[in-house]
This record gives C-alpha cells, structure tokens and sequence, in this order.
C-alpha cells in the first residue's frame, strides 16, 4: 500500500538527529550545572566585544575599517592565487614563474601606492 | 577541442599597447607619489597612449590579422580601428581635463591612471575573440570608470553618479555572465569562432535557449551603450561625473560596447541575424525615440548631451541591424565622427566651469557670441554636427548608416530614424539659438587653457574635414574591416 510505506533505510538519519538533539541538549545542561556563574553588563551584550546592541541603525563606521578590510582581500586574493600557481609549478614552468612574479610585482606597486598614501596610518 | 597549455613568449607580441598602456599607467601612478606637479602625470599618461598607438600601427601593421593565446585575443583592422577611437578619447579628454580637474579640487595622479586602465580594458575588449576575455576587458573598463564617475569625492552628485553607475553596471555584468554560460552550456566553447560553428553543426540557430542567451547578452551589451530601455542610469550618471568624465564615458565605453556588439553578432551569431534584428529594431526605434524627445525638455547642457548620447547609440545601433559589414562598416565611421563632435561639445561645455560658477544650464549660454565669438562658432559647429547638419561631420554618420538601413531593406527603420533626427535638431539648435540670438543675462568667463585649445581646433577641425571629406576615414574604415 503506498500510504503506509516507512522508509526504513533513513532510520540512520533519524538516530543521528537524535543524537545530535541530545548532545546539543547534554553540553548546554552539562555547562548550565558545571560553569560559574559572574554576570556583567558587557558579557550580557548579544556580542560580547562588539558595538552596543541598540543604537541609531545609521551608525557611522570609522572609513579606516573599509580601508582595511579592502586591503585585506587584495592581498588574501593574492594568496588564492599564488597556491594552485604552486601546485601547477612544474608544468607551468619559466614562463608561469615569470607571470607569477609579474602579478606580484603589480601588487607590490599596489602596496607602495596604499602605503604612500598611509593607508596603514591608523591615526 | 585540444587542450593546449603551452603560452609561449610569442603570444605576448600582440598584447604589447595594452601591456604598454598597463606600464605607463602603474608609472603613473608611482610618478604620482614622488611629483607635486600634476601635469607631468598628465602628460606621461599622453606619451605612454602615444606610445602605445606607435605600438599598434608600426609594429603589427594595421591590415594583418593575427592571434594569440589559443584565439582568445585577435589583432585585427576591427580591433585596431577601434583602439585608434580609444587612444584619440583618452588623449582628447586628458586634453580638456587639465585645467577642469583643478578647479574641481581633484587633480590626482590616480584620475589619470584610472584613464589608462580604463583604455585598455576598452582596447581588450576590442581584441576579444573569447567571450571570457571580452568579460574580463570590460570589468577592467567598467570598475575604472566608476571610480572615475565618483572621483571628484566631495560633491554628492558625483558620489551619486558613481554608486548607480556601479550598481547599474555590475547587474548588467550578471546578465552578460547568464549569456555567456547559456552560450557555453549549448555549445561547449567560449571561443566566438568555435560558437559561430557550433550554431552550424549543432543545429542550434532556432533553439528558444540560444535565443535566451543571445538576449542576456544584448541586454548587457545594452546596459553599456545605454540603448532604451536600459539606458535609466546615463543622464544621471553623465550628470554627476566630472564633465570630462562624461566626455570620456560617453565616447569610450560606448565605442567598446559597440565593438563587442559587432564582434559577437557578427562573429559568433552571424546565423541568427533574424532573431536579433528582431530585438534591436524596437530598441533602436525606443533608443531614438527617448533621447531625442526627452532631451527636448532638459535644462541642463550635460544631461542634454546625455539623452543626445543615447539618441546617437540608436543611430549608430541602425548599422548593426542590418546584418550587413557595410552597415557595421557604417556604425564603425559613425563612431569615429562622434568622437570628435562630441568631445569638443563637452569641451566647450568645460569651458563654462570656473571658479564658483558651474556653467551646467543651457541658459548660461545666452549671448555667449556677443563676449566670446570664436567658443561660440565652435559650439555652433559641433551642434550642427551631432543634430546632422551639412557640411558637418554628423552629417556623413547619418547619412552613411541611413544609406545601409535602406539598402538592407529596413526602409521604414530610415523613415523613423530622420524622423527623430528631425526632432532632435530643435534641441541642437535651441543651444545654437542662445548663443546667437539671445542677449545676455550675466558675463560669461572662459577658462582657458592650451591643452584645451589643442582638444578644440583638432575636434572642431575633425568635424570640419571630415564633413567636406568624408572619403578618407570611410576608406580607413574600409581597409580596416574588409582588410
């Protein structure tokens, strides 16, 4: 009969959830019973470290994050980059070298330039 | 399909004006820490372009077509020719900016970088024979001309300019990217060439897909041009940028979008003409149609000039439509022609801005031949030129386009096209009509400059020789795309 059919081979699954259930359950009891307990008004934030939970939406972010932020992917692109070039060393050989130290000496006019210009200047 | 990985040094030989571009603009910006003087930032940027034009004339040839890196890159009489309207646009609009970009209070070293970055992603989209290295030349082009949009940072306007242009133009980049891998998905190749023969052997010129694709495309390639109905984003953004970006913008990317346009339609979708003419006739009629009758209720020059833009783009679309080289023979002079007409209207427009006064109202423009008649017989020159006006150089655009349309058949396209080309006279002529017949209102100063001087009598002359004589740049167009 097509209405009674159980799917008997995603019982698995269903332990697992249930596992899981219970080992999610058993940590936050098991930390609930052992930890001590020293409430403030800092750690009582959603985010412990961050900016205060309420306040203007339009909160204006210092531009020196964005800057930083942006430099970061520059160079973490960089970095993405550099890895599979080195992987495919061999095959790529003195011309892939060449190309390589091309790109970073691009990015290190990129670095003289932001530098100069004292993107790094926190102050 | 091979795989070949092999890049030889070879390969390189092709690329050298745009590597030359990419050097000179890093120099530039370098050059840009240690100077003071901005003007030798300038005129390092003009010498590396000139540099880079010797490149593609003296080394390769102008009529020899070669490739490089497994035919993603061609270097062809197309390619060149429009890399010659892009070396003239950058060169034109350092000319005008000199003075204009400090009085703005944004004379950077990095204005004329990002110029030079800009070119070159216009000069590899001109090149590309593979949809990915098409996508990647206009991303170049694209993400230099939004910072360039925003550049003078302290005015809204600009900002402004710079956001929707980014917005606009990173959603119309999504399209192109939902075109080219529905191209790939049907014919396993990115390579134009290898499209246009798997549209014959796969039988795929009546596939609905293709067709999807092909629109996406168009839609992208649209958003650049600023054909209606995606054109919402150039009055605002030719409004906020710096004028001499405006120029800049509205020459550039539009002969690049134009070059792409011809290259892909021509290149990779010559079989399935029907089906895109079928899309860009009402684009081309709307284009028209928008900038003409819109532009007759502007009261500022350079949102004026804006929807003259993208009246022009619907002109110059007619060539494309046709299907025919000499119709995209026809749009290609066209191109070249309004280059000069409209760098040297905007050039004069830049002449207006002076300290404290904007100049940016087509009122300011009243009995501007009574204090100042040789700006204002150049102004008339280029107003006769881009509404179409005998003995003028827009005249020949039109003419030579309408004369394709009509032999490919589109005759009732011809009839609408004069049509609003008649429209669009009124407002050409109104700036023409204050200039000569109104008394002034205020003293209109002019900011001089040589460099601007230079950019005037060369466009202004352009228009002039090119209207008398039209044979020389239309036989170089020839030779450029027949070879």
């Amino acid at each position: 009969m097509p209405g009674t059919y159980i799917p008997s081979e995603y019982l698995p699954v269903a332990i697992i959830f249930l596992f899981a259930a219970l080992i999610g359950l058993g940590a936050l009891v098991a930390g609930l019973l052992v930890r001590p307990r020293r409430p403030y008004v800092q750690k009582l934030y959603p985010y412990e470290s961050g900016n205060p939970p309420v306040g203007e939406p339009r909160y204006k972010f210092s531009v020196k994050f964005y800057i930083i932020a942006m430099l970061f992917v520059v160079f973490d692109v960089e970095a993405v980059f550099l890895y599979p070039w080195a992987v495919a060393y061999d095959k790529l050989g003195i011309f892939g070298f060449v190309e390589m130290m091309l790109f970073i000496f691009i990015l290190l006019i990129g670095y003289i330039y932001v530098w100069k210009k004292g993107a790094f200047n926190w102050e | 399909m091979e795989m070949e990985t092999t890049i030889s040094l070879l390969d390189i030989r092709p690329l050298v004006p745009e590597l030359t571009m990419i050097c000179v603009g890093l120099i530039v910006i370098l050059l840009d820490l240690i100077v003071r003087k901005k003007e030798v930032v300038a005129i390092v940027g003009i010498a590396g372009t000139l540099v880079a034009l010797y490149g593609t004339y003296k080394l390769y040839g102008f009529y020899e077509p070669q490739s490089a890196f497994s035919g993603m890159f061609v270097l062809d009489g197309y390619s060149n020719f429009f890399k010659l309207i892009f070396y003239l646009n950058i060169i034109l609009t350092i000319c005008i900016s000199f003075k204009y970009m400090a009085i703005e209070k944004a004379s950077f070293g990095e204005y004329y970088a990002l110029l030079m970055f800009a070119t070159t992603g216009m000069m590899i989209m001109a090149s590309a024979a593979d949809l990915i290295v098409l996508y990647l030349g206009l991303e170049l082009m694209a993400l230099s001309t939004y910072i360039l949009a925003g550049i003078t940072r302290k005015r809204q306007r600009s900002n402004e300019a710079a956001l929707k242009y980014f917005f606009l133009g990173a959603f119309s980049s999504a399209f192109l990217l939902y075109g080219i891998s529905l191209t790939y998905g049907l014919t396993g190749t990115t390579n134009l060439r290898e499209i246009a023969s798997a549209l014959q052997t796969l039988d795929l010129n009546g596939s609905p897909i293709m067709y999807l694709g092909l629109i996406f495309m168009i839609v992208a390639f649209g958003f650049k041009i600023a054909l209606a109905p995606f054109h919402m984003w150039a009055p605002d953004v030719y409004e906020g940028a710096p004028t001499s970006i405006t120029a800049f913008m509205s020459v550039g990317p539009k002969a690049a979008g134009f070059a792409v346009l011809g290259r892909v339609l021509f290149g990779a979708f010559a079989g399935m003409q029907v089906q895109w003419a079928s899309i860009l006739i009402p684009m081309a009629v709307l284009t028209m149609a928008v900038g003409s009758i819109i532009a007759l209720a502007q009261t500022n020059i350079k949102r004026m000039l804006a929807y003259s833009s993208i009246a022009h783009a619907g002109y110059m679309l007619l060539g494309v439509i046709t299907g025919t080289t000499g119709g995209l023979m026809s749009t290609v002079n066209y191109l070249a022609i309004y280059l000069f007409m409209n760098i040297g209207a905007f050039a004069i427009v830049i002449m207006l801005r002076r300290e404290g006064f904007q100049g940016e109202n087509i009122e300011d423009y009243m009995g501007l031949s009574k204090s100042h008649p040789l700006a204002s017989a150049l102004m008339l020159i280029f107003m006769f030129s881009l509404a179409g006006i005998p003995p003028t150089a827009g005249f020949i655009g039109k003419f030579y386009v309408f004369m394709e349309v009509i032999k490919a058949g589109y005759v009732y396209l011809a009839i609408i096209a004069v049509a609003f080309s008649a429209i669009s006279a009124f407002f050409y002529l109104r700036v023409v009509m204050y200039i000569y017949m109104k008394d002034p209102k205020e003293e209109v100063v002019l900011t001089r400059s040589p460099s601007m001087s230079i950019a005037l009598a060369v466009t202004a002359m352009m228009v002039l020789i090119l209207g008398i004589f039209p044979s020389f740049l239309l036989n170089l167009v020839r030779y450029s795309i027949l070879g």
